[in-house]
């Protein structure tokens, strides 16, 4: 296929419905459906009917403010979240006031302002269609430039092309570990291998994160076009994509959109009628975290027990069933398309030296806008937390914002001013993570923070191996106890021994990374540990 | 002109503490120190059984690295230099083992491994005399339904050196482990008890490779059981060959 052809055939979509000026959008991503989005979207579907040929109601994916769902937004068609008129907290009953106000003046009563910073701060790449697009229709992505990177690199670039754009652009690895996805890209496309696998990690088992769930409810489309560019560049014809079973909307609108990509030819056999083909499967994880390792991911797939094996060899050079084996998160194969669209220098224009690109984060805790936001690399913690969040509800002051989950830290007031990136967050003794940030106020107790990851951790340990198995067990015991004022300084002194030797020796990830929690917590807090010590 | 054949596996030269030595590069770090008689603690690994890198008590320093490396399932390399012996990586050999102590019961004085047991014995060798870290007083079941053998779980470590010889040595995959975490535990079958077991052809290896009292003969009394894991490597290889 020729890229004028698609371009034509988004023309053609577009076409279609010219007549419609305005929409009704209703969220129905996982959040809004649990708050009873689905009843609004059918009064509004019912009321509007055929909306007298020049308004439609549609359903949508996540539009960020998930904590005041469900949302109904009212729009020109084409016009951004930003420029609509949203409506928070919206019930069935609501329904006739809002169809009148499609041609009329806003509901008041109803109203969440769209120029407050929470949206007018956000750069939106990744999450670009969400709560625009309706997931389940393929020519609505089709009709927003969707795909056209896909038949770009087909017909335009060589698998060569493909992987210095991605090199250029800086983008790094999103699910935690920030590892460049050029230099992953290129490392499998070097090793020699008849069967290479793409593997899309879509297991996200963080407590409070949901950033991948939102990508894959709003805009299917767009994480299997990144892994279909991915698979052309790395000379792969086979790929899954492993989520987990509790996510059932992610499944069944990924599910639609692989059906609809294949009936259209864009995956599957001779894909956009070229040489290529590439087939990509669902895999169900059952809910463990460790199964997001990328080595127990892919015992699991394989059918085996979902235990990580010692690295190297890397998956790049022996992966699923000893193939050469491409793996990347959601979000960092959602950053693919716009890549390719754009050119590689104009994803390295944003963010900040060493972290391209924007980022996603899920805000929850202690925060007045809880929810998903978008901003560029280098955005800082307090403008995340103060100015997008809101601020801390009820008047109450702010003591620590988690980031990273049960991998990473805690990160005080005193450092709230620094630019958010990879390697900004680790030097306060934090990770990136996948974009979990939970705000903590001064009500929360730093140890009993730590003790509740620790107890993450213990619960999640696979049991391979001793030091996070036994290690994790012996730390939250004692958390537990100084938790509960009975701790003393030698069962302090332990922890911190128990922590080195865990972190050091484990043997992957999640024991390497379990203590961190705990350290970082008594690197900013420790006069919390020591105020609750028995003989303190 | 006959060109000389091309080797696939090259040689290469490394130095282990203050040992310079060469090494296949197919090799692991664990396989040439074993070779040299060089010491490094280990509890999973075994000549003759696939890498498991478990246990961790294998962790070696490697020059210009800050993090450690298990020597059981790292490769050599062309210049390694490795420390198999600091006064870091004692301590944490130190801790892991203290670990193991509290985490099931193990009475020494009347276990029938006593005196014969890899872990009593690394405990001893590494100065391990007395436990900081509290045990845990958990009571695990015990498994006397097989007419030759015993499962006790309370000296279990969890090596799951039973599971890969009955796997890839008598190829019967009696053995597995269920649960997470500290809940794991070594199963027969689909958890049955042993003496009901479909797959098990009684041929013991199990019992021989494990390295605690957990998995012994029916009948023997305190420090009686002594294993013998001379068989492993020379049916690996035949294994390997066939
Ligand atoms: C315990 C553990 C859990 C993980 N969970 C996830 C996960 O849920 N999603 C994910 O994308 N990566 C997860 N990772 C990271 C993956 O192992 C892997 O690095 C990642 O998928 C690579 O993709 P990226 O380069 O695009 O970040 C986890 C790692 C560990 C150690
Ligand atoms: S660090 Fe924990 S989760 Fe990872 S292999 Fe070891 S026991 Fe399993
Ligand atoms: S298994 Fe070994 S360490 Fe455990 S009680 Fe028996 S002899 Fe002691
Ligand atoms: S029974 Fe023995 S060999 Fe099997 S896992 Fe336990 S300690 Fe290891
Ligand atoms: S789920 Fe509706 S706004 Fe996020
Ligand atoms: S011998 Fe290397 S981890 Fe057990």
């Amino acid at each position: 296929m020729h890229p004028e052809d698609l371009a034509e055939k988004a023309a053609q979509f577009r076409a279609e419905d010219a007549a419609i000026k305005r929409e009704v959008r209703v969220c129905m991503a996982a959040s809004c459906q649990s708050s009873g989005a689905a009843p609004v979207l059918e009064a509004l579907t019912q009321l509007c009917g055929d909306g007298g040929g020049t308004c439609r109601v549609k359903g949508v994916g996540c539009m960020g403010l998930c904590s005041a769902g469900p949302l109904v937004a009212v729009a020109d068609k084409d016009c951004d979240l930003a420029d609509s008129v949203l409506y928070r907290d919206v019930m069935p009953t609501d329904a006739p006031d809002i169809m009148r106000s499609v041609c009329g003046a806003p509901v008041e009563r109803l109203r969440c302002p769209t120029d407050q910073p929470f949206f007018a701060r956000q750069q939106r790449i990744v999450l670009e269609n969400c709560g625009i697009i309706d997931p389940d229709s393929f020519k609505s992505y089709v009709a927003v430039g969707g795909y056209a990177a896909l038949v770009k690199a087909l017909s335009e670039m060589t698998p060569a092309e493909v992987l210095r754009e991605v090199t250029t652009s800086g983008l790094r690895g999103r699910g935690g570990g920030g590892y460049p996805t050029g230099l992953k890209w290129s490392t499998v496309a070097k090793t020699p291998g008849a069967q290479k696998y793409v593997i899309c990690n879509a297991d996200e088992g963080d407590p409070g994160a949901f950033m991948d769930r939102a990508v894959l409810e709003s805009d299917p489309h767009r994480v299997l076009e990144g892994m279909a560019i991915a698979g052309y560049a790395i000379g792969a014809n086979k790929a899954y994509v492993y989520v987990r079973a509790e996510y059932p909307l992610a499944v069944e609108r990924l599910q639609t959109a692989l059906r609809k990509a294949r009936g259209a030819g864009f995956l599957g056999n001779r894909v956009a009628d070229t040489q290529f083909s590439f087939e990509v499967e669902i895999r169900l994880g059952a809910g463990a975290f460790v199964c997001g390792e990328e080595t127990a991911l892919m015992a699991s797939i394989e059918g085996l027990r979902g235990q990580p094996r010692p690295r190297p060899p890397y998956p790049a050079e022996s992966g699923l069933w000893g193939c050469p084996t491409l793996i990347n998160n959601v979000e960092s194969f959602a950053n693919i398309a716009p890549i390719i669209r754009n050119g590689g220098d104009w994803f390295a224009g944003i963010g900040t030296e060493k972290s391209k690109g924007t980022k996603v984060f899920a805000l929850a805790g202690k925060i007045q806008n809880t929810g998903l936001i978008e901003v560029p690399m280098g955005t800082s913690l307090r403008d995340i937390i103060e100015v997008i969040g809101g601020g801390i509800p009820d008047g109450k002051t702010f003591k620590a914002v988690q980031t990273g989950g049960p991998s990473g830290g805690c990160i005080p007031e005193q450092h709230l001013d620094i630019g958010v990136d990879y390697d900004s967050l680790k030097t306060l003794g934090t990770i990136m993570g996948s974009g979990g940030m939970i705000v903590m106020d001064d009500t929360s107790c730093m140890v009993d923070v730590a003790r509740y990851f620790m107890e993450f951790c213990m619960t999640e340990s696979c049991g391979k191996c001793i030091p996070c198995r036994a290690g994790t067990q012996q730390m939250h015991g004692l958390l537990d106890k100084i938790a509960n004022g009975q701790g003393t300084a030698a069962d302090l002194a332990l922890l911190e021994e128990l922590c080195e030797v865990v972190q050091a020796t484990s043997l992957c990830g999640l024991g390497q990374t379990a203590p961190n929690p705990v350290l970082s917590t008594l690197r900013y807090f420790r006069d919390e540990y020591e105020a609750k010590l028995a003989d303190g | 002109m006959a060109q000389p054949a091309t080797p696939t596996v090259r040689v290469v030269t490394l130095r282990i503490d203050d040992h310079d030595l060469s090494a296949r590069e197919d090799e692991t770090i664990i396989e040439v120190c074993r070779e040299h008689h060089i010491p490094i603690p280990s509890l999973c690994h075994l000549d003759g059984l696939s890498v498991w890198g478990g246990c961790r008590l294998c962790m070696v320093e490697l020059e210009g690295q800050s993090r450690l490396y298990a020597a059981c399932s790292t490769r050599v390399a062309e210049g390694m230099r490795i420390q198999t012996q600091s006064d870091r990586l004692r301590r944490y050999r130190h801790t892991i083992l203290e670990l193991l102590f509290a985490e099931r019961n193990h009475v020494c004085s009347v276990c029938v491994s006593n005196g014969h047991c890899e872990l009593q014995w690394l405990a001893q060798k590494c100065g391990v005399d007395h436990v900081r870290i509290p045990y845990r007083h958990v009571a695990y079941p015990v498994d006397s339904s097989h007419e030759m053998f015993r499962l006790d779980h309370n000296r279990c470590i969890l090596c799951t050196r039973c599971v890969r010889v009955c796997d890839e040595i008598e190829g019967a995959h009696t053995w597995d482990v269920m649960n997470r975490g500290t809940d794991c535990r070594v199963i027969s079958d689909l958890a049955q008890p042993w003496g009901n077991s479909d797959t098990c052809t009684s041929c013991g290896k199990c019992v021989q490779v494990c390295p605690t009292g957990a998995l012994v003969k029916q009948g023997t009394s305190v420090g009686e059981m002594v294993k013998d894991q001379h068989f492993l490597p020379i049916l690996a290889r035949r294994r390997h060959l066939s």
